[in-house]
């Protein structure tokens, strides 16, 4: 069936198979920072922002982003770049395969929180695994990031 | 001045990593790529009767279906190790006896994973289904034979014999352990036993294969040894290895697991039948079941002192879960004893032996610490029994007993320590902690009690006289340079480091050095990336690559200005005349290299090393028990490391903390139940549970840096050092908390909750 | 892989239930759960498109769609200040934010799970089920009932406020629980408590105990004897049992703490 939405803010259409999720949609639009970790909802490497809302793009129908408008990294390159230069000066990235899918969490996280308690970044950001940082360095990148503009002012 | 080394230098493939760009195995598909997937064996221990496949290749779009009537019938071992592997070649690609859950049955290739899907629900097995060997402890001797085949075959001596499900077995000692036993005060004789435990890397196994132009096999994998997998490809589908191409792209997190070819086999069968490029994934489930995780172990300890806390003798026996394959059986084994007992430099005597079995579940790996793991956790925890019994700090009992720098260690291969400052990394994490203030443990108003905990760790930085490392450097006509390596960037950074080591050497910006990553068929011979071998080891190549690549420059550039080498110098930028302070920048030697008259610049230089320089360190652990639910929780851990120089302050640090979460989730929370019939339970992040960020707690860690004159700039390895220290630790600190001695891991809630209540009713 | 043949965007309750009659059809909640089988399945239906992703504030208390996220509840506002933040608490665990924006209340509760941390506290503030076409049913009872062809349309919860606590044991801090409770008071002081993740279904303690019941503790260890608590891979039983005491007298104790607030 064919389905119409925004795609990183373009229009797209394609026929899509009832079962397709959208997940395989859109790294067959060419979206491959969306990664796959786990079949069980787990891990949040697959985090997309449907309608501005991070969802797991593993658990979401393609054809339910018919009518929407669906975000992935691709789609956040500037954010994803400036954020990123926050978690790479942490080596925190590493082997960055959970780094996009944390970032799009983060990248919501900072629109939907405002001044956000170490508890509440912590609480919004646990359903994206990672395995190789051990989570201390996102936390400090996380923290400069959002104390950038304080920083900045400082300097 | 160096002027990246020991710097936070960022890694130079951040930002195409946080900005999501193709470069990962799954990434790069080529068109029209097969699909393939394998049909697993639900039950543990079967022989396949009969296979039919007839209605399954019917199905539209299905290329290939294969059986184990259509593999090699020669064995070979998935292990990424040196040839001759000591693992021993115990498995065939597809074989018809079936010794654990999920052990392949077919291999099926198709267009679609639709098409793929259709046929492994159409294909009929009929097995005779057997009794599975599930309980380690029973396999030696055992009656159920796990491998009863005659082409069993161990190209090492370690003492395999597949007629008693023996994977491997010895004994190494020095002294007599006995007669010092018996003159000890004291004697803690104990058994500890951990759990196997999946490396859970965020990124699957996975590989694609393709025929190149010249017909031969091209692998595209997610691999930490690109060069092993071309002789384990080579061995398992018969062919050449001068046939074999591997490439490693950016690769998802390894821990080990992929120091197995886990993957490989199964496209690389299938493009070769086919002619037809053919990728495969593991799902989570598959990666779980049937990957490489850590080897359970049951480990009995005797350890030995005095009234003063002397550590006289240490006798320790490991019997390992090798499951149904021997990959990196006998040697995870060995580290359990010789990277655990050198630790305690006063013992007079000791006795290491060890036994690894076969049995029916899945089979083992390599997971970061090795066997080291389990050793320091039975070792740790039995010295922290030892300081109990002796009513003595067991920060105080360690600092009487620890190895010290310019001892003879017997039990590490008898090597001289040559830097160690284990002794500072042990005042300093007290001192972070707060040792002797929170030393044992406190009543908080809610109930709660707080309390510490404390152990040390070692382990070898590359495996002696065995590993090699590689660089090889090319100047190219802009006077930048191209650096190969064979090490394998798995997400550690090797390419910055040894790219910063290299920069520092040549006295260049990082940005002229382009490090590619690996190519079996570009990059020059490298075991790949384990054993905490690269910043060490690949790293002292870098440094003798340069010294030879500097050598070249400084004679073309002397040539060049009609001088002998003697009467100029090199700055990084131009070779300079001493005697009339001319000079010629490094473009124009990059450019007069290319023409005619003079010869191309580069050098490839290989390392290996006669020693395996221990890095040590000091964990503390701070935690906050809830005595009425059990929950353990991490306030604070302190940890002290000593990796000798720092190369990346960053990457070192993060790589800490990565591998004391990945601890804190073995002691606590990652459990492996299997049902009465050998299936894995704990297949999926639903319930094999790593640490999230709200169970990891706050991580401290700071660096003690001996200087180590074996290693480059001074450098000993971090990598899996790290990950060693929060299971002795924290069992310590519960111990301190409640009463409570756990020797088996995982340590849940319900064990200290339950085991308070049994206490109190006492 | 799970897999369907064809997609119906229901346009009311009545196209829903009709194409739910077949046994190859299946309501699509938030696909979480869904998308681990390995079913075939001929139809997917969807609800998407019939107004129930709304909390609704009632003259008698709230009414949420069956289509209402997780996240959705877990951040409701009037649902929060009327209930002591309680939905906040007891639904953060779950997972994640990202897995919670997917989750549907619907589906939580037509899939009856007994790890089911949304059912326990719903079940302590007395809600019902909305179901088509049978209609209001108590969800004490629903959750009881065989599976059927019916479609959840909303969850009622019948009061505008109550004091009411939950608390949770779990293994890891977005885990299934080990074991999770809920208790509320009514109007006169009596205890509404529930007991989920036993690890079957959650059930309703069986007893009228008050919050000012001088000996409530023991009274609770005797009703507590009464719950049947079995093992599974996260723990055993007698753990359970324990927690099950441990939690209450926790949730308890919050309650009193909020009655002494309130006066």
């Amino acid at each position: 069936m064919q389905i119409e939405l925004t795609l990183n803010g373009r229009p797209c259409k394609a026929e899509v198979t009832p079962d397709t999720r959208l997940l395989e949609f859109v790294r067959q639009q060419g979206c491959a920072s969306v990664k796959c970790g786990c079949e069980t909802s787990n891990c949040g490497l697959c985090t997309v922002w449907l309608d501005e809302k991070p969802v797991l793009s593993c658990s979401v129908l393609a054809v339910r982003a018919n009518g929407h408008k669906v975000t992935t990294l691709e789609g956040l390159q500037a954010q994803a770049a400036e954020f990123g230069a926050f978690l790479a000066d942490e080596g925190a990235e590493q082997c960055g395969y959970c780094s996009p899918g944390f970032i799009m969490n983060v990248l919501a996280m900072e629109k939907e929180l405002k001044q956000p308690t170490e508890e509440e970044i912590q609480q919004y950001l646990a359903g994206n695994l990672c395995r190789c940082s051990g989570y201390q360095g996102q936390l400090r990148a996380i923290h400069r990031y959002l104390n950038r503009k304080q920083e900045e002012n400082h300097e | 001045m160096n002027k990246y080394v020991s710097a936070p230098v960022r890694k130079r493939d951040a930002m195409a990593l946080v900005t999501g760009q193709p470069v990962y195995t799954s990434d790069l598909l080529p068109a029209h790529c097969l699909t393939v997937k394998l049909l697993r064996s639900p039950h543990a221990s079967a022989l396949i009767k009969n296979i039919r496949t007839d209605s399954a290749k019917r199905v539209p779009g299905i290329a290939c279906i294969l059986t184990w009537e259509d593999v090699p019938n020669v064995r070979f071992t998935q292990a990424g190790q040196t040839y001759p592997e000591p693992s021993p070649y115990d498995r065939l690609i597809l074989d018809r006896r079936i010794r654990c859950e999920g052990d392949p049955v077919a291999i099926v290739a198709g267009e679609t994973p639709q098409a793929v899907d259709t046929a492994l629900r159409l294909i009929k097995v009929e097995y005779e289904v057997l009794e599975p060997l599930l309980d380690f402890t029973k396999a030696l001797d055992n009656p159920i034979l796990v491998h009863p085949e005659e082409d069993f075959k161990a190209l090492c001596d370690v003492g395999a014999d597949n007629r008693r499900n023996l994977c491997c077995c010895g004994v190494n000692e020095e002294g007599d352990v006995e007669s010092k036993l018996a003159e000890c005060d004291i004697i803690i004789d104990q058994t500890y036993h951990t759990l196997s435990n999946s490396q859970a890397m965020m990124e699957t196994f996975r590989t694609f294969t393709q025929l190149d132009a010249f017909g031969r096999l091209q692998v595209t994998s997610s691999t930490q040894v690109p060069f092993h997998v071309r002789r384990i490809l080579s061995n398992a589908l018969q062919i050449p290895k001068s046939r074999i191409r591997v490439i490693k792209p950016r690769i998802g997190g390894g821990f080990g697991a992929k120091q197995s070819a886990v993957s490989e086999v199964f496209p690389a069968i299938v493009t070769l039948k086919t002619g037809r490029p053919a990728a495969i994934e593991y799902t989570r489930a598959e990666s779980m079941t049937n990957g490489s995780p850590r080897h359970e172990m049951q480990i009995h300890i005797r350890l030995g002192a005095d009234k003063e806390g002397n550590i006289k003798a240490i006798d320790l026996h490991t019997l390992s879960n090798a499951g149904a394959y021997g990959e990196h059986g006998p040697t995870t084994v060995g580290l359990s004893g010789h990277k655990s007992i050198p630790l305690y430099g006063k013992a007079e005597a000791f006795r290491f032996s060890w036994d690894v079995v076969y049995t029916n579940t899945m089979s083992g790996g390599a997971y970061r610490g090795y066997g080291a793991t389990q050793g320091i956790f039975a070792l740790e925890t039995a010295v922290n029994e030892l300081a109990a019994k002796l009513n003595m700090d067991p920060c105080v009992l360690r600092s009487k007993n620890m190895v010290k720098e310019g001892q003879v260690m017997p039990a590490y291969y008898g090597e001289m320590l040559n830097s160690c400052t284990l002794d500072k990394c042990m005042e300093k994490a007290k001192a972070m902690i707060d040792w002797d203030n929170k030393y044992p443990a406190k009543q908080l108003e809610n109930g709660h009690i707080r309390s510490v905990g404390v152990a040390m760790a070692m382990q070898g930085s590359a495996i002696s006289n065995v590993d090699i490392g590689s660089a090889e450097i090319r100047l190219t006509d802009e006077g930048y340079y191209i650096m190969l390596i064979g090490a394998t960037d798995m997400g550690t950074g090797c390419d910055t480091i040894l790219g910063q080591i290299a920069a520092d050497c040549l006295d260049c910006d990082l940005e002229r050095i382009t490090v590619q990553g690996v190519d079996t068929d570009q990059s020059p011979y490298d075991c790949g990336s384990y054993a905490s071998s690269t910043t060490y080891l690949t790293g002292m190549a870098v440094i003798k690559t340069c010294e030879q690549i500097r050598e070249k420059i400084v004679a073309q550039g002397a040539s060049m200005l009609n001088c002998s080498v003697e009467e100029v110098e090199f700055d990084g930028k131009c070779v300079r005349s001493l005697l009339d302070q001319k000079e010629v920048t490094l473009q124009e030697i990059g450019y007069a290299s290319f023409s005619g008259s003079y010869s191309v610049i580069s050098a490839c230089v290989s390392h290996t090393s006669p020693v395996s320089p221990p890095p040590f360190m000091v964990g503390i652990a701070e935690i906050d028990l809830d005595p009425d639910t059990g929950k353990v929780e991490i306030v604070d851990y302190a940890a002290a490391v000593d990796c000798g120089t720092v190369i990346n302050t960053n990457l070192a640090r993060v790589q800490t903390e990565g591998g004391l979460v990945q601890g804190i989730g073995m002691t606590l929370t990652e459990n492996i139940q299997y049902s009465p019939k050998g299936n894995l339970w704990n297949n999926s992040f639903m319930q094999y549970k790593i640490p999230t960020r709200l169970d990891a707690g706050k991580l401290r860690v700071e660096f003690e840096s001996s200087y180590e004159p074996t290693g480059p700039f001074g450098a000993k390895s971090i990598g899996e050092l790290v990950i060693n220290t929060p299971a002795p630790a924290i069992t310590n600190a519960i111990y301190n908390a409640t009463g409570l001695q756990f020797r088996s891991l995982p340590i849940t809630s319900e064990q200290i909750a339950m085991g308070l209540l049994t206490k109190n009713k006492e | 892989m799970f897999s369907a043949k064809q997609y119906l965007l229901a346009q009311s309750l009545e196209e829903a239930y009709v194409a739910n009659q077949k046994r190859t059809a299946t309501i699509v909640g938030g696909m979480c759960w869904l998308k681990m089988g390995k079913r075939q399945m001929q139809t997917l239906i969807d609800l998407s498109a019939l107004g129930l992703d709304e909390i609704a504030v009632t003259k008698e208390g709230f009414s949420i769609g069956a289509m209402v996220s997780l996240r959705q509840l877990e951040t409701h506002k009037e649902l929060n200040q009327a209930f002591c933040n309680a939905f906040a608490k007891a639904l953060s665990p779950i997972v994640g934010v990202q897995f919670r924006n997917c989750a549907t209340v619907g589906g939580s509760v037509w899939g009856r799970f007994g790890f089911s941390d949304v059912i326990t506290l719903l079940l302590a503030l007395d809600a019902q089920v909305e179901l088509y076409p049978s209609g209001v049913i108590a969800l004490e009872d629903f959750i009881k009932m065989p599976y059927d062809n019916q479609i959840l349309v909303r969850i009622l919860i019948p009061h505008n406020s109550k004091p009411v606590a939950v608390q949770s044991h779990r293994n890891t801090a977005t885990d299934f629980p080990v074991l999770v409770v809920a208790a509320s008071v009514e109007q006169d002081g009596t205890l509404r408590m529930t007991v989920g993740a036993r690890p079957q279904k959650a059930v309703a303690v069986p007893a009228s105990l008050s919050l000012s019941d001088a000996d409530l503790n023991n009274h609770l260890e005797t009703a507590l004897d009464k719950i049947p608590f079995e093992k599974n891979m996260r723990a055993g039983k007698e753990f359970r049992r324990h927690l099950a005491s441990v939690l209450l007298k926790r949730a308890i104790a919050q309650l009193k703490e909020e009655q002494s607030h309130a006066n």
